[in-house]
């Protein structure tokens, strides 16, 4: 720092300052680490301590020669230093006396567009790095189709590089040229276009000379100059209940973070789903009032009449409502490791909300490198499409596209509770695309009569393992009803079929019973005549077990099978 | 439209208070673990704001290595009583009883025993399913990868290649009996951040973290501050007087200070601002072995 500050005039603007949020992409060799080190050392925020380490790890780990190795700064963990390649997304954080800067770094390869996908999510801005040898390739199409997936509004096109093709404009202008090309289609406002060599400092922080044609802002002056405040939404009130404070009897407050829109004190606003109408008694902080909240605001809303509102519920002005539906068309993205499980009912969170929801179908896939739609049976990890939901009671949405807030939405695998996927709503379901809750899979089914409910979800539920077990001999019945009585107090899930009581003539038609109850995760207890053969050809082996029930062991034979099952 | 701009000490406020309230509200059994510490004091506060009128609907919770500065045990007990928080301090009994110390057996197996233990066997005493932990992503590059809501297993680890995708400001806190969430919600704030901030809110801190005249004895190249009579034999003679700080605070065998006039806070920022060094270098423990920080949070400590 050359001129000598005030620390107290310092801080005092200093606390003033905004926060800008961004995302870096590109490949492992089209220098990001490298440009991402160079900002935070450049911005001087890297402390000297720091770099004696880095300078201990280049010497054992580097591969940039005797030079600093700047993305050694940056990658964390040990099996990342090992494979060399940042493979999460990693926060980072620099300042400048203008503004405060976080990045999300995210690795480029395409295994890996989980990780762009989160950290992009609360970007405003995304630096695309192009290797300027190499031009616009199909990983530039990817990442550029991700970053207009998420609603990014900014981006950075940064050709890296400049030095290793003489800072040539020809290079640079061709290079810009095919990518407004390709950019045109997709919903990025604002593009900026500039040449770079991370490596040698040119155009980062400091406009270079190696390129005097150029007549942009160097990167870090156009990052700290950006306009990124009004990409809030400020025109739709949305207010997400997050938690009801009641301090005492006097007090019922709403907390939440505004979702979008203004709210003032006195405003008529309902609550959704009652459609109940009431005004703003207050809007408090923990300062005191306010007269107005704005997002990403966290407040309290007070008010003037009694109603019940709680958490998941939402408060908006009267006359600006959001989509308040159950169906609903949304672009996904599958973050899980297992494919998507159409049979599955997985849980939705939704700004405060949380419930259950099914996927109707999937009416195209993307290629995120060619951005071709296709029909597809289900969605696997990294693949993004088109998807119908139904949810179990209506949601409050708005378009991702109008609000963000209240458009994105995560889903959640009931059995592991990974986040398996993660949406931006694009509208309400057509009435087509729902002819009925019933798909035409559930159809097929139904037809050959099986059941909608799959065993898993069954075994899952009861917590055991639908079963058959057939008691003949002499005391079946001795052995039959103590089992009943057994498993019954280990809150085990029974079905006691006694044929000597039921009298069932044929086996055939007993044995369809066993089955029926087994494949819906009953434990069947069938007492009768040897039907094993008839058994054997309707379940597997490891549904069916078999006692001849002889008076001497009949205890220890019973905790013996209830140790089976 | 520009007049409605956050600035970015307010918006960080915000999305902590909004992480806070969401844990609150999810969790059935929720703990704020407090270290004392500047980051703890930033974090309290965000917790008081995030439901005042009313208090905080969950206790915090001191683990005590037994080995912490005295005043940093008178500001916990005033602190808390003042705001009537429900504190809760828990520690190793078994080890303390056993004279576990970082002189006598080093400071990885004190570390182990008092603080990562400790706090296992509390967080299990108590079934709790979530902890707020003050962590900040800047501190140190294992951090740099973690969520905010970081997934524990039924043995408190975490695992780094298995973390679940954080996206917007939507968190997922579903966990099965016995697996537990921990909690950042300064993920986002730098040291200078927490500076500003308590600056700016006049949070209090423990006044060891100001410049002052202090007894302090050279320990291989670390400034220790020596609280109590548990100082070994050879290092007796060597204390002398120095004005010193603290950057960070922790037991006092492991705390190193620096020689500092800084006595303010502004002061003390516009020593960070011009400092070489960074606030981790002053505790012994990260430098046990390489990746040392992210070793220990697989084990299940911060």
């Amino acid at each position: 720092m050359q001129k000598k500050l005030n620390i107290s005039e310092f801080l005092d603007q200093d606390e003033k300052k905004d926060l800008l949020r961004l995302l870096t992409a590109g490949s492992v060799d089209d220098g990001k680490s490298t440009l991402i080190g160079r900002l935070l050392f450049d911005s001087k925020k890297l402390y000297e301590d720091q770099l004696d380490a880095l300078e201990r790890d280049s010497k054992r780990l580097g591969n940039a020669g005797d030079s600093i190795d700047y993305a050694l700064l940056l990658d964390g963990l040990k099996a990342e230093r090992e494979q060399g390649i940042t493979i999460d997304v990693a926060y980072r954080y620099f300042s400048t006396n203008k503004r405060k800067f976080i990045i999300a770094d995210t690795p480029g390869h395409e295994q890996y567009t989980r990780n762009m996908i989160t950290g992009g999510s609360t970007a405003s801005l995304a630096i695309i790095l192009v290797d300027a040898r190499s031009g616009v390739i199909t990983q530039t199409r990817r990442h550029t189709y991700l970053v207009s997936l998420l609603g990014i509004k900014h981006v950075v096109l940064a050709v890296n590089k400049m030095d290793l093709v003489d800072y040539s404009r020809d290079v640079f202008d061709k290079i810009v040229a095919d990518y407004m090309d390709f950019v045109k289609p997709l919903d990025v406002p604002d593009v900026t276009p500039v040449p770079l060599s991370a490596l040698k400092g040119d155009n980062v922080v400091n406009k270079s000379e190696n390129t005097p044609w150029y007549k942009g802002k160097a990167l870090l002056d156009f990052l700290e100059t950006v306009e990124v405040a009004n990409d809030y939404n400020f025109e739709d009130f949305r207010f997400p209940v997050q938690y009801v404070l009641r301090p005492n009897l006097d007090f019922r407050g709403f907390a939440g973070k505004m979702a979008s829109g203004i709210v003032r004190k006195g405003d008529e606003v309902m609550a959704l789903p009652s459609m109940k109408r009431s005004r703003v008694k207050g809007i408090h902080v923990y300062e005191g009032e306010l007269d107005e909240a704005f997002p990403p605001q966290s407040i309290t809303i007070t008010l003037e009449d009694e109603i019940d509102v709680s958490r998941g519920e939402m408060l908006v002005h009267p006359n600006n409502l959001p989509e308040i539906e159950r169906s609903f068309e949304a672009m996904l993205v599958w973050m899980d490791e297992q494919p998507m499980d159409l049979d599955k009912q997985f849980f939705i969170k939704q700004t405060t909300n949380f419930t259950r929801v099914r996927i109707d179908g999937i009416k195209y896939k993307v290629d995120v490198n060619t951005m071709e739609q296709s029909r597809v049976e289900r969605l696997v990890l990294n693949e993004i499409g088109r998807v119908i939901f139904t949810s179990s009671k209506p949601l409050f949405f708005d378009s991702y596209k109008r609000n963000k807030s209240c458009g994105s939405f995560i889903i959640i695998d009931p059995i592991t509770n990974n986040t398996s996927a993660v949406g931006m709503i694009i509208g309400k379901a057509d009435a087509s695309d729902l002819v009925s809750e019933i798909t035409s899979a559930d159809k097929e089914k139904m037809r050959k009569g099986v059941s909608l409910v799959p065993a898993h979800e069954w075994e899952k539920q009861y917590e055991q393992k639908g079963h058959v077990v057939l008691v003949t001999g002499t005391d079946n019945r001795e052995y039959g009803y103590t089992l009943q009585r057994r498993l019954a107090d280990i809150g085990k899930i029974v079905l006691l079929l006694d044929n000597g009581v039921l009298g069932i003539g044929k086996g055939e038609e007993l044995a369809e019973i066993c089955k029926a109850a087994a494949e819906q995760g009953l434990i069947v207890i069938c007492i009768s005549e040897d039907i094993s053969e008839l058994l054997q050809g309707k379940l597997d082996a490891a549904r069916l077990s078999r006692v001849v029930a002889q008076s001497k062991n009949i205890y220890s034979s019973v905790e013996e099978m209830i140790q089976k099952l | 439209m520009s007049e409605y701009k956050l600035s970015h000490l307010k918006e960080l406020e915000s999305e902590s208070i909004h992480i806070i309230r969401e844990v609150a509200s999810e969790f059935e059994n929720p703990v704020m673990l407090y270290s004392i510490g500047k980051d703890s004091s930033v974090m309290v506060r965000l917790a008081e704001k995030a439901f005042a009128p009313g208090k905080v609907p969950f206790p915090l919770m001191h683990i005590d290595s037994k080995w912490k500065f005295r005043e940093m045990i008178e500001f916990r007990d005033k602190y808390a009583k003042e705001y009537g928080w429900n504190l809760i301090v828990e520690y190793n009994k078994e080890a303390f009883e056993a004279g576990v110390g970082p002189f006598t057996h080093g400071s990885k197996v004190h570390t182990d025993l008092m603080k990562t233990q400790a706090l296992l066997s509390a967080l299990d005493k108590y079934k709790f399913d979530a902890a707020f932990g003050g962590a900040r992503r800047d501190e140190e590059k294992s951090r740099a990868k973690e969520r905010i809501y970081s997934f524990r297993d039924r043995f408190h680890q975490w695992d780094p290649k298995n973390q679940r995708p954080e996206l917007w400001d939507i968190y997922n806190g579903r966990i099965h009996k016995g697996e537990s969430i921990r909690v950042f919600p300064l993920s986002n704030w730098t040291e200078l951040d927490i500076w500003q901030y308590i600056r700016l809110e006049n949070i209090p801190i423990v006044p060891l973290y100001f410049a002052k005249e202090r007894p302090v004895v050279n320990i291989d190249g670390q400034l220790i501050m020596p609280d109590d009579d548990r100082l070994p034999e050879k290092y007796r003679d060597k204390i002398e007087m120095k004005k010193i700080r603290f950057r960070t605070l922790g037991c006092w065998p492991l705390t190193g200070a620096i020689e500092s006039d800084a006595d303010t806070i502004e002061k003390i920022v516009e020593e960070m601002m011009t400092t070489t060094k960074s606030e981790r270098t002053t505790r012994v423990i990260d430098f046990d072995q390489e990746a040392s920080m992210e070793q220990k949070k697989r084990e299940g400590y911060f």
